[in-house]
């Protein structure tokens, strides 16, 4: 670029090129996982809500739902595994409201960098942060005796599943994130979306003690189509029919809020 | 550096001499109006102060040439470069500090700026270069690789001056970069402002202290209520509110009344204060200056000493915002001393 080819009148805007795109989510990138690394604390419920909610709900309910702790194991895993990417889809809304909050974002709307790095660079962090969890989800369920009966790359499948319905549910995260007056309150509000949608599942539980009424949400909320499609993937079964739901949810709330999230972000940036 | 030499060379031989143009600007939040036809200039490698009360419209302005917000109307050139239309080369032009602008509480001071270094498109090793360079300018070195959450006021300050250094900017805003900042610190903020404007950086500096625009810029803009009510050069601005006053010590502080009544007889109007044993006239022109000086002097009263002040920019800017109407009182300003 000369700026002394440049003359007032002539008004072609400069724009950024692919290698500086590339340049800015890597910078980017880096600064969420300095961040990480800056308060470690933040890395907590990555590491140890999968280990809680395993010790819990195979020790408190695992007897008495499945009979055994070793078949509830197989049964409930899966499920979680599906909503680990649910998980930090929502941190992806925080994250961006603290940058807003704290004039962050300010300074690099100032600065010539592309608009959909700053995005792109919280998903790839929390993506970071997403596989740690799964890991630890994982090697821990295998240590209290879960089976990976279907082979090593239908569990990454069953991961990649959970990344891609997380992925439609990061566009929520942002409206959340860009709406919400503090980080605060985003967690709140999103803890208040993803309680009732998990408990009322297939996650945790069969359906089929539930009440009529209850049976018809978790029938379509598609979080039990996930974890039956988990389950599928890791303990054998039909598969086609749940992965199909789980993957039209994820296209329909894509189509539906990330123009939305997207409309919103381009008019606060 | 040859290639930021032959840009300049290239820079000056094309673009205007102004680095910011404003013209017309307004814009609504809701029905209030922040900023109601503002136009103002900086020329090249000068700094324009903008004064004003909290709220008349200094940040919405910094906001809409930093390419935050859009104007309702009005044109606004930064570098030749139109805040529309080509928000991208404008902000490469522009450095931006400001009470919102932020750097990240939980990186490093070293990680902020490398940070901001590879955003604007610096190779890694250039980057790392000048975040160490601009650590050691701003004399945060020691505090490196601590996170800025743990900065104090000053060294927050510092460091946010440095962030918007990293670019080389060639033009430059500072929105209020002193507001509650203790005198010493305000004071290195000051000096190392003074540093980037002798390096040939252009500022536009907004700011509610006069004493921070007397120290600082070359031109100002005074802006109340979303309107610049004045503009100018500060000597300029201060004439153009009250003339200047001359005061007279004199030897003998008895002959004050004397004094007065001979200047009286000669058609000057003076005021006598007992408490401070001065004189004072209020002069719009030089040859009032001659004539008081002839007067004392062929009647041989003896003068201690003679000062002529112009208002404090205080006085200015009170006189100047005050509402139309509104008398413009002017007080005796600082003492002459002897």
């Amino acid at each position: 670029m000369s700026a002394a080819t440049l003359t007032p009148g002539t008004y072609e805007d400069q724009r950024i090129g692919l290698r500086s795109h590339l340049r800015h989510l890597g910078a980017l990138t880096r600064r969420n996982l300095m961040r990480i690394k800056a308060d470690p604390e933040s890395m907590l419920d990555a590491l140890l809500v999968p280990i809680i909610f395993t010790v819990l709900f195979v020790y408190v309910f695992g007897g008495a739902v499945k009979g055994t702790q070793q078949e509830y194991i197989q049964y409930m895993i899966p499920g979680l595994l599906g909503t680990t990417g649910l998980n930090l889809a929502m941190a992806v809304g925080t994250g961006l409201n603290s940058d807003f909050q704290s004039g962050v974002m300010d300074r690099f709307r100032t600065m010539p960098i592309g608009r959909a790095a700053v995005l792109l660079s919280k998903m790839a962090a929390e993506t970071l942060r997403g596989l740690v969890s799964f890991t630890i989800l994982i090697l821990f369920s295998m240590l209290l005796g879960l089976e990976i009966r279907e082979g090593f790359l239908h569990l990454l499948a069953a991961v990649g599943l959970s990344l891609t319905f997380g992925m439609s549910i990061v566009w929520i995260s942002m409206l959340l994130g860009m709406s919400l007056r503090s980080a605060q309150a985003v967690q709140g509000v999103s803890m208040i979306v993803i309680m009732p949608l998990q408990f009322g599942s297939s996650i945790f539980a069969p359906t089929d003690t539930m009440p009529g009424w209850l049976q018809s949400f978790t029938k379509y909320n598609p979080l039990s189509a996930l974890a039956d499609a988990c389950r599928a993937l890791i303990n054998g079964g039909a598969l086609t029919h749940s992965v199909l739901i789980v993957l039209i949810w994820s296209v329909g709330i894509t189509a539906i809020t990330a123009p939305l999230a997207v409309a919103r972000f381009r008019k606060r940036t | 550096m040859a290639v930021a030499g032959g840009k300049l060379c290239c820079m000056t031989a094309n673009a205007t001499e102004n680095a910011v143009e404003v013209r017309g600007i307004v814009k609504h939040f809701g029905e209030t109006k922040a900023l109601d036809g503002v136009d103002l200039t900086v020329r090249q490698g000068t700094v324009l102060g903008v004064l004003g009360p909290n709220g008349a419209g200094k940040t919405t302005l910094v906001r809409i040439l930093s390419t935050l917000i859009k104007p309702d109307a009005g044109t606004a050139y930064v570098g030749g470069y139109d805040v529309l239309r080509q928000p991208r080369q404008l902000r490469r032009t522009i450095g931006l500090t400001g009470q919102y602008a932020s750097v990240d509480e939980l990186l490093s001071g070293y990680e902020n700026l490398y940070l901001i270094g590879r955003l604007l498109d610096l190779p890694a090793k250039r980057a790392k270069a000048r975040a160490t360079e601009l650590l050691e300018r701003f004399s945060l070195t020691e505090a490196a690789k601590r996170p800025a959450k743990t900065y104090s006021g000053g060294m927050r300050r510092r460091l946010d001056l440095a962030a918007s250094m990293i670019g080389s900017p060639r033009v430059l805003y500072l929105d209020e970069p002193t507001t509650g900042l203790d005198p010493r610190t305000r004071n290195e903020v000051w000096d190392e402002v003074q540093r980037m404007v002798a390096d040939g950086t252009t500022v536009l500096l907004t700011t509610q202290y006069m004493e921070e625009a007397e120290q600082l810029a070359h031109q100002l803009t005074v802006i109340d209520r979303g309107k610049v009510i004045a503009a100018g050069g500060i000597e300029e601005l201060k004439t153009q509110v009250g003339g200047r006053t001359v005061q007279v010590r004199p030897v003998h502080p008895a002959e004050l009344p004397e004094m007065a009544r001979c200047l009286y007889d000669s058609g000057i109007a003076a005021t006598v204060s007992e408490d401070t044993g001065l004189l004072s006239v209020q002069i719009t022109d030089d040859a009032q200056l001659t004539t008081v000086v002839g007067v004392l002097g062929t009647r041989a009263f003896g003068i201690a000493s003679i000062d002529t002040t112009l208002p404090s920019l205080d006085e200015v800017f009170l006189a100047i915002t005050a509402k139309p109407g509104a008398p413009a009182d002017r007080i005796p300003q600082k003492e002459a001393v002897a």
